[in-house]
């Protein structure tokens, strides 16, 4: 399997990615390479393995359900390019 | 002309009952000042990791207990990936190919009366994930507001099979969904805060065909909505049909104002979500201990309840259905049973199911905060039980204890003077008074006017002030008279 140049223009959309056009030819080579080590990954035979959904295999640690966390919207918000209201200003969105 | 058949699936929200988020230790108390319980976890600043909140998940066993489905011994986290304001992470924490809660079904009664039936909805699959936050769109000098108090609210979503055939089918499940979650604790329920919101997908075919192009209608937060919503949206459906046009899949808004569905996006700009597991959560694992642990605290579902009322109490499917509406409705009417006796089982239903429930109704008070308690009206229905007053007198009590004119029935009926006269002497001597002082209407009686017996019966109950037994009256007045 090979990436085109227009697959890797859409998935740098969708990632928010502003590739320039020489960035996105050599952004297509270097996946296709990463995407010819899984190829031969692939080729490994795992029946009968299952599949691990992170690297360790270990399980989830859980917390109790207590508020821990003090409101500290002055700290956060000091560090915030517009706010409003108690609100952080974004530019306009409507969907 | 032949018939379109409609088809239709719900995928519900249901905001879990925790103090603090799914992911962080910030609170979820709904109302505060914006951005007040969003810490730096909810705003994803750089260097922080989630840690799932223990009490999420065991809502979310609780809920796969309650409809019998798989609870997964092992579930993964997945990243669901698109940029909004709202999502600080640029991407939502949700599960994807191994959902915690896997299958079960949900059995409802659709309408009323004899045309009523039972259906069976089979649930496809219920994950949890995180809310995201709220964009104000009002006046910022153009810009728009972002409030992150929900972000990393904890959710349940519930999505079910297409297997509604029916507005009616939609709204049946959707109710009884609700107060499933009400019932097992995992969820308030409240609509108008968003705790519970559905998602109608829709789409018409002629029988037996495939199923037809669906159109996902978004975020519907009352019941009424959602009826709304399918109707418009299945008659838009099968006039474009009808009219040679194809449906194209697209999700779409439900204006209550005009009662149409609106486009918000097509297919073509349908996000892509590229889901992926998210590293910083390791697999969840539940395993059976847990799982029997949280059986043994669930309550007695509804169904089953319902079943047991009918045995225990003799009443109808009708009243056992209505008095299991809700669990704080089933335990107040027991609590009523206690105290007034099984054998008063069916007038206790009639007083919880028809004048407690008009008179909270009324006061748009919900059972839990009636003024009357269940261990007072028991005491009430219990003086009935016994002939100590009628059932007219006791909608008077039932009235002064409402209005806090005593702790007990008892109390009320001595204070008020209330108890029934049932010693026939006393009662035939006022008889007496009524009838020479009502000759005409005797007479009336005499020459073959029934009505003029009923006249006389209520005379002789004003003269009693409604303390005498009815029927007693009416029998000795018979004789009287005979």
């Amino acid at each position: 399997m090979s990436l085109t140049l227009e697959q890797v223009r859409r998935v740098a959309h969708l990632a928010r990615i502003d590739l320039s056009e020489s960035e996105a030819a050599a952004t297509v080579i270097e996946l296709n390479g990463i995407l010819g080590l899984i190829e031969q990954m692939q080729a490994v035979d795992t029946a009968g393995v299952e599949p691990m959904a992170h690297a360790q295999d270990v399980s989830q640690r859980l917390r109790e359900d207590v508020v821990s966390e003090a409101n500290r919207r002055v700290d956060y918000q000091a560090v915030s390019p517009d706010v409003e209201a108690g609100l952080f200003l974004v530019p306009k969105v409507i969907e | 002309m032949n018939q379109w058949e409609v088809v239709i699936g719900i995928e519900t929200h249901a905001q879990l009952a925790t103090v603090s988020k799914i992911f962080s230790g910030a609170a979820t108390a709904f109302g505060a000042e914006p951005n007040t319980q969003a810490c730096a976890v909810d705003l994803a600043l750089p260097g922080v990791l989630p840690v799932l909140n223990r009490k999420a998940v065991d809502c979310a066993i609780r809920f796969g207990l309650a409809i019998g489905a798989k609870v997964a011994e092992k579930s993964v986290f997945a990243r669901k990936n698109y940029f909004y304001p709202d999502l600080p992470k640029g991407y939502q924490i949700s599960q994807f190919e191994l959902p915690v809660v896997q299958g079960g079904a949900i059995t409802v009664q659709v309408g009323q009366g004899e045309k009523a039936y039972e259906k069976t909805v089979r649930l496809t699959r219920a994950h949890l994930e995180e809310d995201a936050g709220k964009s104000l769109h009002e006046d910022f000098h153009g810009k728009t507001g972002i409030d992150l108090n929900r972000a990393g609210t904890p959710l349940l979503e519930i999505v079910t099979e297409p297997d509604m055939r029916s507005s009616d089918e939609a709204v049946a499940y959707a109710k009884a969904l609700h107060a499933l979650v009400r019932w097992i604790g995992i969820c308030d329920g409240n609509m108008q805060e968003g705790s519970f919101r559905c998602d109608a997908n829709v789409s018409v075919r002629r029988p037996g065909q495939p199923f037809g192009t669906r159109r996902e209608i978004k975020n519907l937060n009352s019941f009424r909505f959602l009826k709304e919503a399918i109707d418009y949206e299945v008659q838009w459906q099968i006039n474009e049909l009808e009219e040679g046009r194809a449906i194209v899949q697209a999700t779409v808004l439900f204006d209550p104002d005009t009662g149409e569905t609106r486009m918000m996006r097509s297919k073509e700009d349908a996000h892509d979500y590229r889901y992926f597991p998210d590293p910083d959560l390791l697999p969840l694992l539940i395993d059976a201990e847990w799982i029997t642990r949280t059986r043994a605290t669930m309550p007695e579902l509804p169904a089953a309840k319902q079943v047991r009322f009918e045995a225990d109490y003799g009443l109808s499917a009708y009243d056992s259905r209505a008095l299991t509406a809700s669990l704080d409705m089933a335990d107040f009417y027991e609590a009523v049973v206690a105290i007034a006796g099984k054998s008063a089982a069916k007038p206790c239903a009639n007083w919880v199911m028809v004048d407690l429930a008009a008179r909270l109704n009324r006061e748009n008070l919900e059972i839990g905060e009636s003024p009357v308690g269940a261990v007072q009206l028991g005491g009430l229905v219990l003086r009935i039980a016994d002939n100590t007053v009628s059932n007219n007198i006791a909608k008077k009590i039932f009235e002064a204890l409402w209005n806090g004119e005593g702790t007990t029935a008892d109390e009320i009926i001595d204070k008020q003077g209330l108890k029934q006269i049932t010693d026939s002497g006393a009662i035939e001597a006022l008889i007496d008074e009524v009838l020479s002082a009502n000759a005409a209407m005797v007479a009336e009686f005499r020459s073959g006017k029934e009505k003029a017996f009923n006249a006389l019966v209520g005379q002789a109950m004003k003269a009693t002030k409604g303390k005498a037994n009815p029927q007693q009256v009416n029998e000795l007045l018979k004789k009287k008279l005979g």
